[in-house]
C-alpha cells in the first residue's frame, strides 16, 4: 500500500469508490446478480456492434488521401463527440461541487486538500473518457474489422477528445462560478450542459432545413457550401480527423495537446476547486423569497391541494429545468421545420411525429419520476386522510398535464399544416407520455427530488422499458403517419414492452 | 362505544410487525386522552415501527389499532383525520414556502380556508416563523423546519399528536418552543404520544412513560410507578430506564 495522503494513495481511494460505486450501479445494490449483468453486457456488446455494422461498415474503405468531403464528416462526428463528452463532463463537475459526500471530511482533514482535488478532476477525466471509449467502440472496432487496423487510432482520438471535454468542463464551470456565484451556478452549469449536448446537433439539423428542407445533419456537411467555406486540406485543423484516419504524426499531436490542457486544468484548477466547495456548501443558509404568493389561504378540496403542490414542485424545480430544456432545444428543429412548410403542401411533416412523440415519452419519465418517485414529504401525504390512489392520481395528472401543455403548440401548428399527422402524433404523444408515467408508477422507489440524476440506476429495468416504449411508440406513430400495415406490428411489440415491465414490476 | 374506547384516544392490542425478525411482538398499549405519553426503548426496540403503524405508514401482520374508538386498520382515512404525525427528519417541501405548505396541509384536510389561515398565522407567530412566510424551506435550519413541520401538524388541529424523537439534532431554544408548544396542546385537551432517547424530556413532560424493549411493553406508568418497578427508590429516570432494560434483557 502507498503512503498515506500521496497522490497515489488518494488515487487508489478514489478508484475503490469509482468501483464500487460502478458495480452498485450495475447491479443494482445485488452482488448476486453479477453474472445477469456480465451477460446482459455481452449481448448489449453485441448489440451494439451489429447497429455499429449497419451504420458505419460502407464508410469503413477510405481513399489513404482523403478529400475535404470526407473530412468534414470525420470531424463533424468528432465535435459531435465532444460536445456530448463536455456536457457530460460538466454534470460530474456540478455534482463534485454540490454533492457534499466526503468534502466535509477531506476538507476538516490536515491533508493538503489540492492534492485530493487533483486526483478527483483526473478521476473526472478518466470516467468521462471511459464512457466515450465504450460508446465509441463498436462503431471504431467494426471500422477497423472492414476498413484495417488504421482505424483503431480513433481510440487515441476519443480519449484525447474526452479529456479535452473534462478539462474544458473544469475551466468553464469554474469561470460560471466566479462570474455568476455559487448560488447561480448549479442552475446555469444544468442549462450550459444541456446547451453544449445538444447544440451541435441542432445547429447542424437547423442549417439543413434551412438550406435543404431536410432534418438529416449530413446532408449539410456533405454541401458544397460548407466544403467550399471549410479550411483548406493542409490545415491544422483536419489533425484530429487525420487522426482518426491513422495518421501517426496527427495522432501524437492531438493527444500531446489533449495531455497538456489535462494537466494544466489539474495544476490551475486543484486549488481553486476547494475554494468553490466550500462556496458551494455555504449557499444552504440563504433562501429564495418567493415574489408573488397569495395573501390569503385558498379554499382548496384534497384533490386540488394536491393537484396544486405538484404543479407547483414541478414548476420550480432547478433539475428539471435542464432537463425540459434539453427537450425543448430538441424540438427546436422541428418548430423550424413547421415554420418553414407553413403555406405549402410537404410530406416532410410526416418526419416530425415520431419526434414529438419520442419527445414527450421522454419528458413524460422524467416528469413521473419527479413527481411519483421523488416526493419530498411521503410521510406527511401517506398521514393525509385521503385515499392513497388520490395522491397518485394527482401526480399523473400533473405529468400528463405537463405534457399536453408543453406539446400542444407543436401539435396546433402540425394541425394546421397537416390536420392528419397532427392527429396521428397527439395519439402517439398521449400512448407514449402514459406509458412512460405507468413504467415509472410500476417501479416506483421512495426518493428524494435532488436525486432525479440518479434515477437511471434505481431501476435499470425501468430505465430500459420506458426508453425502448418511447422508441417504439415513435415508431409506430411514424409508420401509421407515413401509412404502412407495419405500424401494427410495433404496436404490438410496443404493448408487448409494457407487458413485459409490468410482470417483472415489484409486487405491491 | 364502550367507556373504556371513549376515555382511550389510543388503544393498541396484541400488535405484531416481524421484518428479517419480529420488531414489534404482541404490543398491547394504551394512551388515554388528553395524556402526554413518552415511549421509550433502545435502539431497534420496536418505539417508531410502533408509532408509524398507528400513523397508517406501516401495516402490521396482526393486532388492532383503535384511535378515538376508530378502527384505523378498516377506516384508515377517519383515523387520519384526527391525527398527526412528525417524524425526526422534518418532511417539508424545499421548493414551497411555510405558508404555502400549510395551506397544502389545510387543503389535504379539508379544513376551511378562512379558519385553516387564522390558525395558520397563529402558529407561524408563535413558533417565531412569519418573518419566513414566504420564503422557501430550502434554506432553512433543521430548528426552522421541525417547527415548519410541528406548524403542519397543528394547523388541522388534530386530537392526536404522534412525534417521533422531534427534539433530535435542535438547539436549546427551537426545542424548548417545540416543548411548549406540546404542553400548550395537552393542556387545552389533546393527547400526545412521543418517543425520545432524551430521559430528561419524558421525565419533566410525560404524564405517563412506556418501556419497550425487543416489540414489546415491559413498563409503564409515572415515573414514581416505574421507580418502583425498577427498585431503584429515588433514582432519575435514566438509572430507572437502564435497570428496567438490563432486566428484560436478562430475561430473555
Amino acid at each position: 500500500m502507498s503512503h498515506p495522503t500521496t497522490l497515489t494513495w488518494f488515487a487508489q481511494h478514489e478508484f475503490r469508490l469509482a468501483w464500487r460505486d460502478w458495480l452498485s450501479m450495475l447491479t443494482a445494490g445485488k452482488p448476486g446478480r453479477l453474472r445477469v449483468i456480465a451477460l446482459a453486457i455481452l449481448a448489449l456488446a453485441a448489440f451494439m456492434h451489429f447497429v455499429a455494422f449497419s451504420i458505419v461498415a460502407k464508410f469503413a474503405e477510405i481513399d489513404p488521401e482523403p478529400d475535404r468531403g470526407t473530412l468534414v464528416v470525420i470531424t463533424g462526428c468528432a465535435v459531435l463527440a465532444w460536445s456530448l463528452m463536455m456536457s457530460q463532463a460538466m454534470e460530474s463537475v456540478t455534482r463534485a461541487f454540490y454533492g457534499r459526500s466526503d468534502l466535509d471530511l477531506i476538507l476538516s482533514s490536515p491533508v493538503v486538500a489540492r492534492r485530493v482535488f487533483a486526483v478527483r478532476i483526473a478521476t473526472m477525466a478518466t470516467s468521462t473518457v471511459l464512457m466515450a471509449v465504450l460508446i465509441a467502440a463498436p462503431f471504431i472496432n467494426i471500422l477497423a474489422y472492414r476498413g484495417g487496423s488504421q482505424w483503431l487510432s480513433a481510440y487515441g482520438v476519443v480519449v484525447a477528445i474526452g479529456a479535452i471535454a473534462a478539462a474544458m468542463a473544469v475551466a468553464l464551470t469554474s469561470a460560471l462560478f466566479r462570474v455568476i456565484g455559487p448560488r447561480r451556478t448549479r442552475l446555469a452549469a444544468q442549462v450550459v450542459a444541456a446547451i453544449v449536448g445538444a447544440i451541435f446537433v441542432i445547429g447542424l439539423q437547423v442549417a439543413a432545413i434551412l438550406s435543404y428542407g431536410s432534418m438529416i445533419p449530413l446532408t449539410f456537411l456533405q454541401s458544397e457550401t460548407v466544403i467550399s467555406l471549410v479550411p483548406s486540406i493542409n490545415s491544422l485543423f483536419w489533425w484530429p480527423a487525420r487522426a482518426i484516419l491513422g495518421d501517426h504524426a496527427a495522432l501524437f499531436w492531438v493527444c500531446a495537446i489533449a495531455a497538456v490542457l489535462i494537466a494544466a486544468t489539474v495544476v490551475i484548477f486543484s486549488a481553486r476547486f476547494g475554494e468553490h466547495a466550500l462556496a458551494a456548501a455555504g449557499i444552504g443558509q440563504g433562501s429564495t423569497r418567493q415574489r408573488r404568493w397569495v395573501k390569503s389561504f385558498r379554499q382548496l378540496s384534497s384533490k386540488s391541494a394536491l393537484r396544486h403542490k405538484e404543479w407547483a414542485l414541478l414548476r420550480r424545480d432547478p433539475w428539471l429545468a435542464s432537463q425540459t430544456l434539453m427537450q425543448i432545444l430538441y424540438l427546436l428543429p422541428p418548430a423550424l421545420m413547421l415554420w418553414k412548410a407553413f403555406g405549402r403542401n410537404t410530406d416532410d411533416l410526416v418526419l416530425l411525429v415520431p419526434v414529438f412523440v419520442m419527445a414527450a415519452g421522454q419528458l413524460a419519465g422524467g416528469l413521473a419520476w419527479l413527481a411519483i418517485s421523488g416526493e419530498d414529504a411521503p410521510d406527511l401525504v401517506s398521514t393525509a386522510p385521503i385515499p392513497a390512489r388520490w395522491i397518485i392520481r394527482a401526480k399523473i395528472e400533473a405529468v400528463t398535464g405537463s405534457v399536453a401543455l408543453i406539446f400542444s403548440p407543436f401539435l396546433l401548428a402540425l394541425a394546421i399544416a397537416s390536420p392528419r399527422d397532427a392527429v396521428v402524433a397527439a395519439i402517439g404523444i398521449t400512448i407514449a407520455s402514459v406509458s412512460a408515467t405507468f413504467i415509472q408508477l410500476w417501479f416506483r422507489t421512495q426518493a428524494q427530488r435532488k436525486h432525479f440524476r440518479r434515477r437511471q440506476t434505481s431501476s435499470r429495468v425501468a430505465t430500459f422499458a420506458e426508453a425502448f416504449s418511447s422508441i417504439a411508440w415513435a415508431a409506430a406513430a411514424g409508420l401509421a403517419a407515413n401509412g404502412k400495415w407495419q405500424a401494427g406490428i410495433v404496436v404490438v411489440i410496443a404493448l408487448g414492452i409494457l407487458v413485459g415491465a409490468r410482470a417483472v414490476s415489484p409486487k405491491r | 362505544m364502550n367507556q373504556h374506547v371513549a376515555l382511550s384516544a389510543l388503544d393498541i392490542r396484541g400488535l405484531c410487525k416481524t421484518f428479517d425478525r419480529p420488531a414489534v411482538d404482541g404490543l398491547d398499549l394504551l394512551v388515554r386522552s388528553g395524556e402526554f405519553y413518552s415511549l421509550l426503548g433502545p435502539n431497534g426496540a420496536g418505539k417508531t415501527t410502533t408509532l408509524r403503524m398507528v400513523a397508517g405508514l406501516l401495516a402490521p401482520d396482526a393486532g388492532s389499532i383503535s384511535i378515538f374508538g376508530i378502527d384505523a386498520l378498516n377506516d384508515p382515512v377517519a383515523a387520519k383525520r384526527i391525527m398527526a404525525w412528525i417524524s425526526d427528519e422534518p418532511m417539508i417541501y424545499d421548493k414551497l414556502t411555510p405558508y404555502e405548505y400549510l395551506e397544502f396541509i389545510a387543503g389535504l384536510w379539508e379544513i376551511e380556508a378562512k379558519e385553516a389561515q387564522k390558525r395558520a398565522e397563529e402558529l407561524m407567530n408563535w413558533l417565531g416563523l412569519t418573518p419566513y412566510a414566504h420564503q422557501r424551506c430550502e434554506g432553512f435550519s433543521k430548528g426552522m423546519r421541525q417547527k415548519v413541520a410541528l406548524a403542519g401538524a397543528l394547523v388541522h388541529d388534530p386530537r392526536l399528536i404522534i412525534l417521533d424523537e422531534p427534539l433530535t439534532g435542535l438547539d436549546a431554544g427551537s426545542a424548548r418552543q417545540v416543548k411548549n408548544v406540546l404542553r400548550e396542546r395537552v393542556a387545552a385537551g389533546g393527547t400526545v404520544i412521543m418517543t425520545t432517547h432524551i430521559l430528561e424530556v419524558a421525565e419533566r413532560m410525560a404524564d405517563r412513560i412506556g418501556v419497550i424493549a425487543g416489540g414489546r411493553l415491559i413498563a409503564e406508568g409515572t415515573l414514581a410507578e416505574l421507580r418502583l418497578k425498577a427498585g431503584k427508590g429515588d433514582s432519575s429516570l435514566e438509572d430507572t430506564f437502564l435497570a428496567l432494560v438490563a432486566e428484560q434483557a436478562q430475561a430473555a
